[in-house]
């Protein structure tokens, strides 16, 4: 059994916040996005987040200590868009390798820094593995529905260089985040499981699927009990979902997902909705009293932040998730 | 780590749990290429949308699994199998349910695994090729995240025995669920549905094997699903269905018993169990079962007595005639029988105490089983018509009783208004329509042909109606339609608009009706849509979640077609003129017409034209699809198009002895050449200096790639300045003398049925004739091809030489050169057809056009046209530039 594993027998982990709100605060110009390596690069950087890891290394660092020094349990490398395909807009095809790579490392060693200071709450790693922005069973072009942007083995070529990136970093766990097309998780897991079986590797998987609305379904259509269904046939350490809503809205399919898997649950719900200027006003306590619903009603094993959470948000919530017990999973029905 | 629960969950964009209490999962097989003709053709002429189309009759015909295979070696099935399936995901109510990749082989299984989202099933992986390519492929379908279905199947070949079965499954069990890890609630076993009653001895034990495979799975394989393909079973009985129907049934009512919890089945090939004749079922059972030495010589002499006529008739009959009234009563309507209908609903009224009481009573009950037959696919629509005569004459014996009792009538579901628009005569569809509307208890207020829309509006508002259907079948009739719909709009009338006919369509109604309206206009393509579609539009709880939802389709739809019509580039009418096609005159000798002028045939002998009948436009006009003859051996169709075809050969010989149906024409040909590029001068003579009169041409604008031409019917007459002396024809049939007679005299025996055949056998009268006087012009009158040897099937692929376009079609849409046709040969003069305002012809089994005889003419599309065409069309018409543009609406870009 991994560490991570063996961590959450007993307790609820908690996950990071945002990274993108937090390094919006550096304001950073297209100069500190290209620093001295990339000053020559052929087209803009600016917005090029995942770039800063190397870049501005230190940046990272201080946003993965400021969300284990209130209590995270385990932080996301930032990879979100560490692709081929991510990376196309920038022609920073050749850099995906080592993006996911040094990520990895930075995050890995702010975790240890903080598991070396205090070894009864070990810190995890996990690698951040995005979308993509393309989607493999929709078609871009409404007058064209069968033409797809992206293929499967596009997608499955793209994550295996990722992937090999950010195990070879130090991940502790891989999760593949905010599905809004399964065909492409499914594409990911498809990387993952090869990767496992040809380097022997046992590192845990977390999914997270993104409902994109009050209709409950995840972009591509999906209901939450066929997104499970469709994800479930890769050995899983948890199955949940983040992004696009706020705790509140959130509930009701944690619920329904609860219920449906004996997979442990995670949630990484927005701070809200974003209000018209596409910033979110929801305040860490009121996260966190939307969050205790979670708890008291007893759903969830990993909780933490997506779009709009910061460390203040990420402090209220872990320090409310100390008095609460871990979801129990149990066997479904055989 | 969990495993999760052990059911099998699959997964479209919705959930699909097997459990032990999930009743039996059917697979929709119609989407497959080696066993649907139909499918087979679309694919092959890429007619994707159209195949999309039959997943989603799957579908709503309650398929819960899709399956799809594209194994046919004239097409690229990993490309296809890609393709298709991309589209049934852009169609969420057909991919809400899982898909079943179905190909034997590999690199399509997974071209499909890498295009759904969802958990789907693989169909199917076996040991045929040993364990090592077993092993592999399980563990890529496990990774895709697909159940799997195994053959019983391995090295030696396929499991006949039950012994074999058992090893093979439990060998293929052991190796996925030990070795490659499979989770084996996601493992279907297809144990091999080979057929019984085959005459060898070695067959006998088939359908037992399999059970006793099924029970032994079940038992002794945990978790795992057991699967067949069913219409095996029935193989030797091919062309006997009602043996095969009944052998389905009683193959899957034992099978599920032993285990079997899905399959493929043709629920039109089912029947229901408990239906089976009794004497039949113990036959069928005895093969089964294996219970006596001589079960198949038995069914074998049982089922060539079903095959014949006067035995089935009277054993059905000896059969259904003893069973109790009512169901009796339903029997009669299921099946259209009206040979006793009278003295049953006698019985009925006497029995009962008051004689509307047989109507809501005994009919109705049988009339849902038919609405809920047809509903579910399980009846064709010629069937329904007959039903709905049977209905008719029951309900004609009660009313006196009904009247003399001076009550209230039925509620009905509703009332719909149904109506061909002015100036159009066409009916059989709206007449179709309104059957089977009625048949679902709506009261259907029919005004008939060329209706003028003050007299729809008025008869909708004093009548109260709930429904305007309007049909058309020529293409003014698509203006007619839209002014209803603005006067709908002007009275401000809340009530629905369903539009339908041959001209009709999606596009039209959604880009040039619903825009009009504010209430509610839907295009409704076929009878058997008209029911549901009135039944949403009436329901009193959610007819506006309907209608909104309607609405919403057609606006996106618009903008859809909108931004496609964009794409499409024009060029102006003088660079198309000179991309005509320019034939080489100067090495081209016309043949001169053996008799030049006007000739009139007063009274053609409808015998001679019977082999000219095209048959498959006959059998669409019933919402049967496909071409004859092979429709009439289709695997869904088949039955029914072999009984309308039967009834159709009654009336027809009716009408050829008792000679009810006059067929007269005239045609003829003249001295002509084109003229300005787009116009056919017609001359009364050889000296060619006195032009008759002049046939405008209309050509295409759409911009083609280079050495493609813009094409008008005026290149296939040689130009005035060329020399050269050319000719062109010109001709009107008409077979509809005596049609409306001899319906109305059906209409009055209420019998829809056959008014409705005698309408669509005089459409087809009338083309047979256009057919054979071509053949006798281009022989004879003209004879530029005297030496043709064609037979019918050529002549309806028209692999004869020169075209005889007709005016309202692609060729030449426009409807007004009818008139110059009519100017030309004093056609009303001469034979009695007559043009109504919007230029349909009466009697509307008709058929007018013109006649080229040039070896490079060829049918065309003119598509659509711009401003300046329009412009110069009417200046050469002499017409309004507003007059023009009405008739030539439709093309106009």
């Amino acid at each position: 059994m991994t560490a991570i594993e063996k961590a959450l027998q007993d307790k609820i982990l908690v996950l990071d916040g945002a990274m993108g709100t937090m390094l919006q605060a550096y304001k950073f110009t297209e100069e500190d996005f290209r620093a001295e390596r990339f000053k020559d690069h052929p087209c803009s950087l600016q917005g090029n987040n995942d770039l800063l890891s190397l870049t501005q290394p230190e940046a990272i660092k201080a946003v993965h200590r400021a969300y284990f020094e209130v209590g995270a349990d385990i932080v996301e490398t930032n990879t979100f868009s560490s692709t081929s395909i991510g990376m196309g807009d920038y022609q920073m095809e050749p850099l995906v390798y080592e993006l996911n790579f040094e990520s990895a490392k930075l995050a890995r060693e702010v975790a240890d820094e903080f598991t070396n200071a205090n070894s009864n709450k070990p810190r995890f790693v996990a690698g951040s593995i995005g979308p993509t922005n393309r989607t493999a069973s929709m078609s871009p072009d409404v007058n064209d529905p069968g033409y797809r942007a992206v293929t499967f083995d596009d997608l499955v070529e793209a994550y295996t260089e990722q992937i090999q990136g950010l195990v070879d970093g130090g991940s502790d766990v891989l999760l593949v985040e905010t599905i809004f097309d399964t065909l492409n998780a499914k594409a990911a897991l498809f990387a993952i499981d090869a990767l496992k079986e040809k380097n022997n590797w046992e590192i845990p998987v977390m999914v997270s699927g993104t409902i994109t609305d009050a209709s409950g379904r995840t972009l591509s259509g999906q209901t939450v009990e066929a997104f499970v269904i469709s994800v479930s046939h890769i050995p899983l350490l948890s199955i949940g979902f983040n992004c696009a809503l706020g705790a509140d809205q959130l509930l009701p399919y944690l619920r329904r997902l609860s219920k449906e898997t004996d997979l442990l649950t995670s949630a990484h719900p927005n701070a809200g909705l974003p209000n018209a200027f596409g910033a979110y006003d929801q305040t860490p306590e009121e996260m966190r009293d939307l969050i205790e619903k979670y708890l008291e009603e007893n759903l969830i094993n990993i909780i933490g932040g997506c779009c709009g959470s910061t460390p203040e948000h990420i402090a209220q919530i872990a320090s409310v998730t100390r008095d609460y017990k871990p979801r129990k999973t149990q066997p479904i029905s055989i | 780590m969990k495993t999760g629960t052990k059911y099998l969950k699959l997964s479209g964009l919705e959930p699909l749990v097997v459990t032990p209490e999930t009743n039996f999962i059917n697979i929709g097989e119609r989407t497959n290429v080696t066993g649907s003709r139909k499918f087979l053709r679309l694919i092959e002429q890429g007619d994707f949308n159209t195949a999309v189309e039959v997943a989603r009759d799957q579908v709503d015909g309650g398929a819960q699994i899709l399956d799809v295979n594209m194994d046919e070696g004239m097409i690229d099935g990993a490309e296809a199998m890609t393709t298709y399936l991309n589209l049934l995901a852009a169609e969420p109510d057909i991919s809400r349910i899982p898909i079943m990749i179905d190909s034997s082989k590999w690199e399509i299984i997974e071209a499909g695994l890498k295009v759904v989202q969802g958990k789907s099933v693989v169909n199917s992986i076996s040991l045929k090729e040993g364990e090592e390519n077993f092993i592999e492929q399980a563990n890529t379908i496990r990774r895709y995240g697909a159940a799997v279905i195994v053959m019983a199947f391995d090295e030696d070949g396929q499991a006949d025995t039950l012994e074999r079965r058992i090893e093979i499954c439990e060998r293929s069990y052991d190796v996925l669920v030990k070795v490659v890890g499979f989770p084996p609630q996601d493992i279907i076993f297809d144990p091999n549905i080979f057929p019984v009653a085959t005459g060898m001895d070695e067959h006998k034990n088939n359908a037992v094997d399999f059970f006793k495979t099924a029970s032994w799975i079940r038992e002794n394989l945990p978790h795992v699903h057991v699967s067949g393909g069913v219409s095996n079973i029935s193989f030797s009985f091919r062309g006997n269905n009602k043996v095969r129907e009944a052998m389905h049934s009683a193959f899957l009512y034992h099978a599920i018993q032993h285990g079997m919890n899905m399959g493929i089945v043709n629920p039109t090939m089912l029947e229901i169990y408990d239906e089976i004749d009794s004497e039949l079922l113990i036959h069928v059972e005895d093969v089964l079962l294996n219970r006596r030495e001589d079960a198949t010589e038995r069914l074998l002499d049982f089922a060539e007595q079903i095959i014949d006529n006067t035995t089935k008739k009277k054993l059905v009959v000896k059969e259904w005639r003893s069973t109790p009234l009512q169901e009796r009563i339903t029997y009669a309507l299921v099946k259209g029988i009206d040979e006793f209908i009278l003295e049953d609903i006698e019985e009925a009224r006497l029995s009962a105490s008051r004689p509307i009481e047989v109507i809501e009573g005994n009919l109705m009950i049988g009339m849902n089983v038919v609405g809920d037959l047809f509903g579910s696919g399980k009846m064709f629509l010629p069937q329904v018509v007959k039903s709905a005569r049977v209905m008719k004459r029951a309900v004609a014996h009660l009313l006196p009783f009904i009247e003399a009792e001076k009550d209230g009538k039925q509620e009905a579901a509703g009332k719909i208004l149904m109506a061909t628009v002015k100036g159009d005569v066409h009916d059989i569809g709206k007449n179709i329509v309104g059957v089977v509307l009625a048949c679902n208890n709506y009261e259907i207020i029919d005004l008939g042909v060329m209706v003028p829309l003050e007299k729809i509006i008025a008869t909708a508002i004093e009548q109260e109606v709930d429904i305007i259907g309007l049909s058309g079948l020529i293409t003014p009739s698509l203006d007619e339609m839209i002014y209803v719909a603005q006067e709908i709009k002007r009275r401000d009338l809340k009530i629905p608009l369903m539009i339908g006919g041959a001209t009709t369509s999606k596009a039209h109604t959604a880009v040039k009706i619903a825009p009009v309206l504010t209430t509610t206009v839907i295009h409704v393509n076929d009878a058997s849509r008209a029911v549901t579609v009135a039944g949403s539009l009436l329901n009193k709880e959610n007819s506006q979640v309907y209608k909104d939802s309607i609405r919403n389709e057609y606006d996106l739809f618009r903008s859809k077609f909108m931004d496609r019509q964009e794409t499409k580039q024009h060029i102006d009418l003088k660079t198309a003129r000179e991309r005509k096609l320019k034939l080489d005159w100067d090495s081209y000798q016309p043949k001169v017409p053996n008799q030049l002028g006007i000739q009139v045939i007063e009274n053609q002998n409808l015998e001679e034209l019977v082999p000219f009948i095209d048959w498959s436009p006959f059998f669409r006009s019933w919402d049967l699809h496909g071409h004859y003859p092979a429709i009439l051996d289709d695997a869904v169709v088949g039955e029914q198009a072999t009984e309308l075809f039967a009834d159709a050969q009654v009336i027809l010989s009716e009408i050829l002895e008792n000679k009810s149906l006059t067929a007269k024409a005239v045609f003829g040909i003249f001295p002509a050449n084109s003229i300005a590029d787009d116009d056919i001068e017609v001359y009364e003579n050889e000296t060619r200096s006195e032009g008759q009169v002049t046939f405008l041409t209309l050509r295409q604008q759409l911009k083609k790639r280079a050495g493609k031409n813009n094409i008008a019917l005026a290149d296939f007459i040689a130009p005035k300045n060329s020399g050269v002396k050319d000719y062109v024809g010109s001709f009107c049939v008409s077979t509809g003398f005596g049609t409306p007679e001899l319906a109305k005299a059906y209409e009055d025996d209420n019998d829809d049925y056959n008014a409705i055949m005698v309408k669509a056998l005089a459409d087809r009268f009338a083309e047979a004739f256009a057919e054979f006087l071509h053949k006798e012009v281009r022989t004879k009158s003209w004879g530029y091809a005297s030496d043709e040897v064609l037979d019918n099937e050529a002549l309806i692929k028209e692999a004869y030489k020169g075209i005889r376009p007709a005016p309202g079609y692609p060729a030449c849409p426009d409807h007004l050169e009818k008139n110059t046709i009519w100017d030309l040969l004093q056609v009303e003069e001469n034979i009695g057809v007559t043009l109504t305002e919007s230029l349909a012809m009466w009697p509307a089994a008709s058929v007018s056009g013109y006649y080229f005889a040039h070896p490079e003419a060829q049918y065309f599309g003119v598509g659509k046209i711009t401003q300046d065409q329009v412009a110069s069309y009417s200046k050469r018409k002499n017409i309004d530039l507003k007059e023009a543009e009405k008739w030539l609406r439709p093309n106009i870009k």
